[in-house]
């Protein structure tokens, strides 16, 4: 049972109008991890999420979430998930202590301590009104009260969207504790690649609603590689090299990102006989922007070992 | 112990990587002596707020590498100062230094030759005056 990813989609689909949104989507969420779900905005995450959470329907397709399919979530299994949206609802008018009582209402498993551990993290008063609190502190509190029911499986939505450094810093700390419980996953999309790099044990990267990247964070790192060649005079023309992403030229250099890096591209690359030749890793930041850079070919990373161009 | 670790995302290091080469800059430089105890897997990962996954796999290249063990119930420590790590690591550290020379030097329009007696010359100076000599 334990080895059952905790989430799992098959060929999902969804178009609004004739866009299609999200295309064809396989993944599988790994019980016990942090997964990092990441992609330029309108790729189709947001939308994804509501799939598996079967908020919206499929056109093609299938998800599942705690072995259950997406569409006939019970409220049984609802309650074993966390979901944390920007659009979260409060109530203005409650009291910090009012809010969780309100929603410990609803939930058997509810855990007094995590909800108190959380909103002291991030600074709240219990006897503070919602309606007087600040951004990183709304969050903070939605935060409290997706955690306190202590979900099994923790869907955040763009938690860090518009949190200042320190809100932020005190989401990171909080998922990091959450992982003090082995069995519990978090699945969260985000655009704080430092974050990312923080937490995540897996990445999967969205674009244009085609899933590109799905692997462990490491690996992605490993397969997109910035190549340095320098040249006794202008760099030549670069010819056909497998697993482009893209090339920044200058005087007399030549800055080639590719994926996969192996034997067969530094032979493609000496036949420019350039002066040196030099294996640059890039920040995650950077490999993620020459990956999904509009020049080189598209190329895809979806597991540990396996890789297409 | 002295161990103080800073972790920076965004580097270009994986922060695996970063742990794994302070903590041997650390037991090189004698700030951390054998015996020393580290922080666990989960402390650490809290402290440098980052996934304990990432510190078990830093801790096991080190462990890996015969630096530290971890003793069941008991925590992290500093068995060994194995000179051929800080070989392999200064290797590691020459060899981008070593590319710059050679080929700043050949965009100079050096040839070779010239570069290696230039080397040559320099590396005898050193070893007669233990220093640099213009």
């Amino acid at each position: 049972m334990s080895d059952q990813p905790v989430i799992r989609t098959r060929g999902l689909t969804r178009y609004f109008g004739a866009r299609c949104v999200v295309r064809d989507l396989n993944l599988e969420v790994p019980r016990g991890c942090v997964f990092a779900f990441v992609g330029r905005n309108g790729s189709g995450k947001s939308t994804t999420i509501r799939m598996l959470l079967g908020l919206l329907r499929p056109d093609r397709g299938q998800a599942s979430v705690l072995g259950c399919d997406s569409r006939q979530l019970t409220p049984e299994i609802r309650a074993r998930i966390g979901y944390l949206t920007e659009e979260h609802q409060l109530y203005g008018w409650m009291t910090v202590r009012e809010a969780g009582e309100f929603q410990a209402a609803f939930f058997p498993r509810w855990d007094e301590k995590i909800f108190r551990g959380v909103i002291g993290h991030f600074g709240l008063k219990p006897e503070a009104r919602v309606k007087h609190l600040s951004r990183g502190m709304r969050a903070g509190l939605c935060l409290a009260l997706t955690l306190a029911p202590d979900p099994e499986l923790l869907i955040l939505d763009d938690p860090a969207l518009g949190l200042d450094p320190v809100a932020r810093r005190s989401l990171v700390e909080s998922m990091i504790y959450l992982t003090r419980r082995s069995d519990r996953t978090i699945f969260f999309s985000s655009h704080h690649l430092g974050d990312v790099e923080r937490v995540a044990d897996y990445l999967a990267v969205l674009d244009y609603s085609v899933l590109r990247v799905c692997c462990p964070l490491e690996s992605f790192r490993d397969n997109v590689q910035e190549v340095q060649l320098r040249f006794a005079g202008a760099p030549p023309p670069l010819p056909a090299i497998p697993g482009f992403l893209q090339a920044i030229r200058s005087e007399n250099q030549l800055r080639v990102t590719c994926v996969h890096y192996n034997g067969e591209t530094e032979k493609v690359l000496r036949y420019l006989s350039p002066v040196s030749l030099e294996l640059v890793p890039l920040s995650l930041e950077d490999a993620f922007i020459s990956y999904l850079g509009e020049r080189g070919e598209k190329s895809f990373i979806l597991s540990d070992t396996e890789v297409s161009s | 112990m002295d161990l103080i670790i800073n972790i920076n995302p965004g580097s270009s290091v994986p922060i695996y990587k970063q742990i794994t080469e302070q903590v041997r800059l650390a037991a090189a430089t004698g700030k951390l002596q054998v015996t020393d105890q580290l922080p666990s897997v989960r402390a650490l990962a809290e402290s440098l707020v980052v996934n304990p996954n990432t510190v078990a796999r830093a801790y096991a290249d080190l462990a890996r590498e015969g630096l530290i063990e971890t003793r069941p119930g008991r925590g992290v420590f500093v068995i060994h100062k194995r000179k051929v790590l800080a070989r392999e690591e200064g290797r590691r550290r020459i060899e981008p230094l070593m590319n710059t020379l050679i080929s700043e030097g050949l965009a100079m329009n050096f040839t070779p030759d010239e570069l290696k007696e230039a080397f040559e010359k320099k590396l005898s100076q050193w070893k007669n005056e233990k220093g640099p000599k213009q």
